[in-house]
């Protein structure tokens, strides 16, 4: 038996605890699963955590309705898959409500994604929601804890978060209070690649190279959907691309790529020189603190 | 042993004076870290704040409240890889007043980089650094003497700074029973020189780069060689499944906390002091015969005792301390001073049990290290302590063992984690 564990087998282990302590400390907690490959992680980390037990939480994906339909097929039929329980709670009920309202017609639904999810903590009394997000991806995750406080509003207050050492993770809260708790935390892009390879994780054709109509938009590019159709003058063009993350329609963003296996994907993020947000995310470019004033409101 | 693929935990001590910042903006540049979108948006608010070059520093830190204050006030957790290993830096201010970030970040390192600016040599913090680190159980040192180009990479001004650090070292009495390693490193982190690479500057020095000290440092499980320890987090009984196979199952998920466990082998549950030995290992549904830490496993035993979150396994003659009285090293991390008369609640291991300080000893000054007495115990505060518990808690000492000397202190009230204790003495 060898005396170190592999990089991965590390991080699996620390998911796993944290998951466990979720569990254990939560009394009504919640798994954030949108289809996407970080939280395709999570399920595995659970699966690894859990089995031969179900899963001590339901699922609940909050749905934007700007989606591509593989991604939500492919949601459905992994749920099936590991047998356990889905909630869905939509974006476009929260407007039905007028608990959103959409500035114009067609704007990106991403940070309405926290109205629609703090009114499903409020609904299912959540004291704890586990999300897939990473310290990697922008400035203001990389001083998340891994379990984070969220008062009854949903407020991320970054000046009063509970300091966290060890591995000893403080998920108290009174009712109405939530947690946001982060089991991937320490990974990066490219160890979720590497551990999407080990495990062979099946993911949504979308993350793969495939042929896709799109529009080059401020240095963007633009996929064609009937939510992102082609502004006058704009030339349509049809070339190989992947996604990097999943996420709404209107602003997530592809890139150009030839990628058409996990193999060929670590090969390019450890190519690239371009962040996994500032490729693909576009509602994350327009204000430098943009993603630390969406925490502030809710989002996870 | 084979260092391929593995993963390292350290700290970087010191202020953005001393370069810490450009230190570590370069190991991450350095190893392809920082990525051209990152890059062109700190030029671009290097530019906007009139800076003539691009501040590295903005890499650090990364809240509008911090920036709107040009401070940096949490711990900031960074990411790079080579071929060999994953690293993970925790960077914490270097201020007196952020004792209470150095000892989160420190919590987790196995390695503890102390920065000095060769111009200044060894100063206060110099010394609080290296206290809270040793204090934290950080046995690995590396102490990197930087800003070497502005001292004409003269090698008496190295050699003195490394002799007074190690008078330094050794006078600071903590956790002496430790097997202490300090690597000395001239360098220059602006110029690249002597952390991944070596430029031509300093021939007179033929010790390895930073990067290739990291590379060879002890990593993370290390715990793998303590006695085995294994507090139960959650125990799996899945009778409601439709398989009949199930109906009997009873597993209990955890993460081996130290050493290491294999089929048959004997062991205790604490503190009921049942024994029984070990059915299988699972890691999900994969079968294993052997374990070891930090590895999170489910396991079977042979006999049926009962035993639920809280509980421990441990091997069955080296065990842990059954104990509700013990003394302890605490910082206090609250901006709400210690109330002695209250009732707070600890969590140790995945234990929680109602806790009193039933005596404050004294208070350490973390800049001259004298003991001071202390009838309060404030934010930032180092204190030694002794605290009596409602319910008993397995425990070692913390400088036997990080994970079970180990405990936070939260306030029932608020929830809060406000304090962070080393037991050191156990009654």
């Amino acid at each position: 038996m060898q005396n170190e564990l592999s990089h991965l087998d590390w991080l699996e282990a620390e998911a796993i605890h944290i998951m466990r302590e979720v569990a254990g400390q939560c009394s009504n907690p919640i798994l954030l699963f949108s289809g996407g490959k970080d939280s395709l992680c999570l399920l595995r980390i659970a699966e690894k955590a859990f089995r031969p037990g179900k899963f001590p939480f339901p699922l609940m994906h909050i749905d934007t309705g700007h989606n591509y339909q593989e991604v939500i097929d492919f949601r459905d039929r992994k749920v099936i898959e590991l047998n356990e329980r889905l909630i869905v709670r939509s974006v476009e009920d929260s407007m039905a409500r007028g608990t959103v309202k959409l500035n114009y017609e067609l704007e990106p639904r991403n940070k309405y994604q926290s109205i629609t999810l703090l009114e499903a903590i409020d609904e299912f009394e959540f004291d704890c929601c586990i999300g897939g997000a990473r310290r990697d991806e922008e400035k203001a995750r990389a001083k998340e804890r891994i379990m984070s406080f969220r008062d009854s509003f949903g407020q991320w207050d970054p000046k009063n978060q509970r300091p966290e050492l060890w591995d000893l993770y403080n998920a108290m809260t009174h009712k109405g209070e939530n947690i946001r708790a982060f089991p991937i935390s320490n990974w990066t892009e490219m160890d979720v690649w590497q551990y999407i390879e080990r495990e062979q994780l099946e993911l949504p054709s979308i993350y793969f190279a495939h042929k896709r109509d799109i529009i080059r938009r401020d240095g963007a590019i633009v996929p064609v959907t009937e939510v992102t159709p082609p502004k006058d003058g704009e030339i349509v063009e049809n070339i190989m691309v992947r996604f990097r993350t999943v996420g709404d329609i209107t602003c997530t963003a592809p890139v150009e790529s030839h990628a058409d296996d996990v193999q060929k994907i670590i090969i390019e993020t450890a190519e690239t020189r371009i962040s996994e947000r500032g490729a693909t995310r576009l509602d994350d470019q327009m204000s430098e603190a943009s993603m630390e004033q969406r925490k502030k409101e809710g989002y996870f | 042993m084979d260092k391929t693929d593995s993963l390292l935990r350290f700290i970087t001590c010191g202020s953005v004076d001393d370069g810490k910042s450009t230190l570590i903006g370069r190991l991450l540049y350095d190893s392809k870290t920082i990525l051209s979108d990152t890059l062109n948006q700190i030029e671009k608010t290097s530019h906007k704040r009139g800076l003539s070059a691009v501040d590295l520093s903005l890499l650090t830190d990364g809240l509008q409240a911090e920036r709107e204050q040009g401070i940096t006030i949490d711990v900031a957790y960074r990411y790079f890889s080579t071929p060999a290993r994953k690293y993970i830096i925790a960077d914490s201010p270097g201020h007196e007043q952020y004792t209470r970030n150095m000892v989160t970040a420190a919590s987790t390192a196995q390695a503890a980089i102390i920065l000095i600016d060769a111009r200044k040599g060894i100063l206060t913090q110099t010394k609080r650094h290296t206290y809270l680190s040793k204090l934290l159980g950080i046995n690995q040192f590396i102490v990197a003497v930087n800003k070497m180009d502005l001292v004409s990479y003269d090698q008496e001004t190295f050699n003195s700074i490394v002799k007074e650090y190690e008078a330094l070292f050794h006078a600071i009495s903590v956790n002496e029973n430790n097997q202490f390693t300090i690597n000395f490193i001239p360098m220059s982190a602006l110029n690249g020189d002597m952390v991944v690479v070596r430029l031509d500057n300093m021939n007179w020095y033929q010790g390895d780069t930073l990067l290739e000290i990291l590379e060879n440092a002890d990593s993370q499980s290390t715990n793998s060689n303590l006695a085995f320890r294994y507090p139960v987090q959650y125990v799996c009984r899945p009778r409601d499944s439709e398989n009949k196979e199930l109906h009997d199952f009873r597993s209990f998920m955890g993460r081996i906390e130290s050493g290491r466990i294999k089929v048959g082998d004997k062991i205790k549950s604490l503190p009921s002091n049942q024994e029984s030995t070990i059915k299988a290992i699972y890691i999900g549904d994969q079968v294993i015969n052997e374990a070891i830490s930090p590895q999170s496993v489910s396991i079977l035993l042979n006999d049926e005792i009962d035993i639920s979150r809280g509980d421990m396994l441990t091997e069955l003659t080296n065990t842990p301390s059954i104990t509700k009285d013990f003394n302890a090293t605490i910082c206090w991390l609250s901006e709400e001073p210690l109330n002695q008369g209250r009732v707070y609640k600890i969590m140790h291991t995945s234990k929680i049990a109602k806790a009193k300080i039933s005596s404050i000893f004294d208070k350490i000054d973390v800049n001259t290290l004298s003991s001071i007495e202390a009838d309060k115990i404030e934010t930032n505060d180092i204190a030694n302590i002794r605290i009596a518990l409602a319910q008993p808690i397995m425990s070692d000492n913390y400088f036997d063992n990080r994970k079970t000397g180990s405990f936070i202190i939260v306030d029932d009230s608020t929830n809060h984690t406000v304090a962070a204790g080393m037991i050191n003495n156990i009654y």
